[in-house]
């Protein structure tokens, strides 16, 4: 029943197809494959590989039947650019982390907690999501309320504060999930 | 060879150190919890990282380093999603940030202003 009307969400008429959805699956078991070699190690057990592919094959199956290969489970649709961005937040992160262990050496200096609301200018759910858990993730700012298209940001010094409202993460986001 | 990899692999567990030091700190330090958060933060990203990056240069096997490695991905997409819960749950529950800085009331309030 429910594998019907998976089908019948991705079948034909339905945005995407049935072309789509094969690519999906096909690219999932790939990297099921490889997220398996890489942790199990295993390469001479004929036995135990040919589990490993039966599990994968089993994974894939459930996925797909669970409807759960669209574009926010699976998203096949992001260019590689998101290694570069992957990159550049490390970057950030890396001196956001200094900025912040200053301030917790020198709070009367740099301490100056702030609240406020921007604008976020990702349309889809998940690019919204990668732009919020982003400003998370460098410390110094923490998303704290995300709603529509307004984020509420924490900021813990007035340096992160103006980062965050430089909208450059912003900018990156919304061209790295091709929605700009 | 291996001495390079034994400086780098103390260098980066020192780092890493520093700064889950620093993350302590931080924690009894601040005034509120979302400036507490932020301290928090450190520990969650480069902290994790250096340590990590530590135990992968003294890995004998490249396996082990892809395993540590994606331990410390899913940690960087995990983390910020838990801080966010902790957040939002906070807001909601109408927990109003210190927005005024850090000034010299907030270095000795250890119950003197409650004891009055």
């Amino acid at each position: 029943m429910a594998y019907t009307d998976a089908k019948k969400r991705h079948g034909p008429g339905a945005p995407g197809g049935d072309k789509e959805l094969i690519l999906r699956t096909i690219s999932l078991i790939i990297v099921l494959v490889i997220a398996w070699l890489l942790l199990s190690g295993i390469y001479d057990n004929t036995l135990i590989l040919g589990f490993g592919a039966a599990s994968c094959l089993l994974v894939a199956l459930i996925a797909r039947r669970m409807d759960v290969l669209d574009k926010e489970g699976f998203p096949l649709h992001l260019s590689p650019q998101i290694f570069a961005y992957w990159f550049w937040l490390f970057a950030e992160i890396v001196k956001s982390n200094i900025d912040v262990a200053k301030c917790v050496l020198f709070p009367k200096q740099y301490l100056q907690p702030s609240m406020f609301k921007i604008k976020a200018t990702q349309t889809s759910d998940l690019g919204k999501v990668v732009y919020a858990n982003s400003i998370t993730l460098t410390p110094g700012t923490v998303t704290v309320d995300l709603h529509e298209d307004t984020v509420l940001v924490h900021a813990l010094t007035k340096e992160t504060a103006d980062g965050v409202k430089s909208g450059e993460m912003d900018e990156r986001v919304t061209k790295v999930m091709g929605e700009g | 060879m291996d001495l390079v990899l034994d400086i780098l692999t103390w260098a980066l567990m020192l780092g890493g150190c520093f700064f889950i030091l620093i993350t302590g700190f931080g924690l009894v330090r601040f005034p509120d919890l979302y400036t507490r958060i932020h301290a928090g933060g450190m520990a969650d990203t480069l902290a994790t990282f250096l340590i990590f990056g530590g135990l992968a240069l003294q890995a004998d096997d490249w396996l082990v380093v892809v395993k540590l490695m994606m331990i410390v991905a899913f940690l960087f997409f995990t983390s910020p999603t838990a801080t966010y819960a902790l957040a939002q749950a906070s807001f909601v529950a109408g927990l109003k940030p210190v927005v005024d800085g850090y000034t010299d009331a907030d270095e000795n309030t250890d119950g003197k202003e409650e004891g009055k």
